[in-house]
């Protein structure tokens, strides 16, 4: 372990190379927990079936790209099956547990995950997969960092995407909607918001976002049925970490943990990656409580 | 809803019933006896997450945590007294370790009685940290625990990391064997059940009753609510302790992540069987964890390849349409046999009263 840490003592440009793939997934892990973050802020709703949904976008990119279809260009058809399959798990189930407490929401999307991972395992088997996207590979500092293309298309992609998300709900009349949704249901509803729609289209974007981020972490790492959960927690820990509604923050915590993850795995040893994330999570838990001192019901 | 613990003669019937089917069943239908032995165990599940999520509230995912840690300090403990733990991990398989009978049981009994302790102790350890957590947060966190607990004892070659140990073999035949510990889990079964039903008939069932219904109010009252949250939780972290330290000997092998800390098997098997049965409620979870062994049992044999799917769907279908259990439903149904008098305009709630806060705006 310590032989580790010293190798990054001695060979500074290691660094930058975890550094580098820190950021790179981090995005990717801010795009998702963005999606997370939406569906919480306006439903109220905690999704557990969020990493799933990021797995399942991831696969069907990679199964298109096993049928010769490129996966940039399986990344927005991902984006578009991912949205209409969130609006029918909305109307089969979200739907029902909206308005129910925290409990069933959490538990209902639980479920939910199980049903997808263990469907998704049965459809293209437990082996973990990656989609080829035939980029060239960088290599910067005397051959000693190496960057893929695919990697920075994906970093710039994540910007392209998060900057139009911001603009979609600034700007347009359905994101206007939604953010008026979110601030007082009862009261978009008598200003003539079908709210129910609403809250469709949001957890539908938040699955098309999960797509994405999905397809973006098949080209660029690994997919497997059941990282779904680890994708879950990430997000959890990033949402929680930075707030709702703190856009600026969820990219900062999802970056951080990118690289906080590649720098635990390396020091501690793969094995430990999940372990970190799971840390994390109960570090920032522990962290929230302590900042928010004596105040009751603070973290609700 | 907590009644006196005192046994009216229609109780003591039904206990003693169940007591010599209990005990006889063995005899008529061995090849079962693993099946229903595991059963014991859910019912102790069950019962135990109970404790939390139904009469106090807090609806813990990770509670399997105490399952696995008991599991793992008997086996240590069990191997410990007796021989060198790295040396007997680091020889899986190729050395085989003989203990005599006496060294097998005083190892047993001192295995189960350290993970009770152990569990006992970390569930107040852990309570420091996770209780300020509520709602969602308290369930994600303590899922949390459960999972990093997988992860770390995998890597920790000390107790044979992800290859997992063996544990003493039982001294006598394969018959005695799985009737011993059919009885290990029955009496468990049967010890956690009188348990609770003596506590939730005292003044500790009520207060924890009064956090679950209003936690601000409850320490309005004088009820110091921490305390009681640990004490629960360390109650519900004793018996699973025991469980674990029992089950890890009845496979006679664990492994960190199938046996040990099954977060996504176990782990919510103890929720939906509290919730199938319905949670708040004595007799819910046992009546839960009877039906969803049943079920289980039959998709696991039906259903298989699809038994997870099908399991997904029974938590979604369960949640949605059917969250009061079948407790919960039958005292709607006919409340004057539960004896509840029920006044008009009034409801029973069972929620955990985890209010929807208004919602703020992502930009």
């Amino acid at each position: 372990m310590l032989g580790n840490l010293s190798l990054l003592y001695l060979a500074p440009t290691l660094n930058i190379q975890l550094l580098l793939d820190g950021l790179f997934v981090g995005a990717i892990f801010a795009l998702a927990a963005y999606g997370l973050a939406l569906v919480w802020g306006v439903m109220n709703l905690k999704n557990l079936a969020q990493g799933d949904f990021v797995i399942m976008g991831g696969y069907i990119a990679w199964w298109l790209g096993t049928q010769g279809v490129h996966p940039l260009f399986g990344l927005p058809v991902a984006a578009v099956v991912m949205f209409g399959f969130g609006w029918l798990v909305y109307r089969v189930v979200i739907c029902r547990v909206v308005d129910k407490d925290l409990f069933t929401s959490l538990l209902a999307t639980f479920g939910l995950a199980i049903m997808l991972q263990q469907l998704l395992n049965l459809l293209f088997g437990p082996d973990t997969q990656t989609a080829n996207a035939g980029f060239e590979t960088l290599f910067l500092f005397d051959n000693q960092v190496t960057v893929t293309q695919i990697r920075l298309i994906s970093l710039v992609l994540c910007l392209v995407l998060a900057l139009g998300l911001v603009l979609f709900m600034k700007r347009s009349r359905i994101g206007q909607a939604i953010r008026a949704t979110a601030q007082d249901p009862r009261a978009a509803k008598v200003m003539g918001i079908d709210t129910d729609r609403v809250y469709a289209f949001t957890f539908s974007l938040n699955a098309a976002i999960c797509g994405v981020a999905g397809a973006l972490v098949s080209m660029i790492w690994v997919i497997q049925p059941f990282f779904g959960i680890t994708h879950s927690i990430r997000s959890f820990v990033i949402v929680t970490a930075a707030g709702l509604g703190n856009l600026p923050g969820v990219v900062l915590s999802g970056i951080g943990l990118g690289i906080a993850e590649q720098f635990g795995g390396f020091v501690l040893g793969a094995e430990f990656q999940q372990a970190i994330v799971v840390g994390l999570l109960i570090a920032v838990l522990i962290w929230r409580q302590i900042q928010m001192g004596r105040h009751r019901q603070v973290v609700q | 809803m907590s009644r006196a613990a005192t046994y009216s003669p229609a109780d003591i019937a039904i206990f003693v019933a169940i007591l010599v089917i209990g005990l006889i069943v063995p005899y008529f239908v061995p090849a079962y006896t693993f099946q229903i032995a595991v059963l014991f165990l859910m019912v102790v599940f069950a019962l135990t997450w109970d404790i939390m999520g139904g009469q106090m509230g807090y609806n813990s995912l990770g509670n399997i945590f105490f399952f696995g840690a008991g599991m793992y300090v008997s086996s240590v403990v069990q191997i410990g007294l007796f021989y060198d733990v790295a040396e007997y991990t680091a020889h899986f398989g190729a050395v085989k370790v003989e203990f005599t009978p006496a060294q097998y049981y005083i190892g047993l009994t001192a295995g189960i009685a350290a993970a009770a302790l152990f569990a006992m102790v970390s569930a107040v350890a852990l309570g420091w940290i996770v209780f300020g957590l509520r709602g969602p947060y308290f369930a994600i966190g303590t899922l949390g625990i459960a999972i990093a607990a997988g992860e770390l004892v995998g890597a920790w070659d000390y107790v044979g990391g992800g290859g997992g140990m063996s544990l003493p073999v039982y001294p006598g035949d394969i018959q005695g064997r799985s009737y011993f510990f059919y009885l290990l889990n029955f009496a468990l079964a049967i010890v956690t059940f009188l348990c609770l039903r003596w506590l939730y008939s005292t003044r500790f069932g009520l207060a924890i009753n009064a956090i679950r219904d209003d936690e601000e109010k409850a320490e309005g009252m004088g009820i110091h609510t921490k305390r009681y949250k640990t004490v629960a939780w360390a109650i519900s972290a004793f018996f699973l302790g025991i469980s674990g330290g029992i089950f890890g000997n009845m496979t006679g092998f664990i492994e960190p992540l199938e046996v040990a800390f099954p977060t996504v098997t176990f782990g919510i098997f103890m929720v939906l069987m509290a919730l199938l049965g319905g949670k708040g409620t004595l007799w819910g979870p046992v009546l839960g964890a009877t039906l969803f062994h049943i079920i289980k049992e039959v998709t696991w044999t039906y259903l298989l390849g699809w038994q997870w799917v099908t399991l997904g769907a029974l938590i979604i279908l369960n949640v949605i349409f059917f969250q009061q259990g079948i407790l919960g439903w039958a005292m709607e149904k006919w409340p004057k046999f539960f004896g509840i008098v029920v006044e008009e305009n009034e409801t029973v709630e069972q929620d955990t009263g985890g209010k929807s806060t208004p919602a703020r705006v992502a930009p």
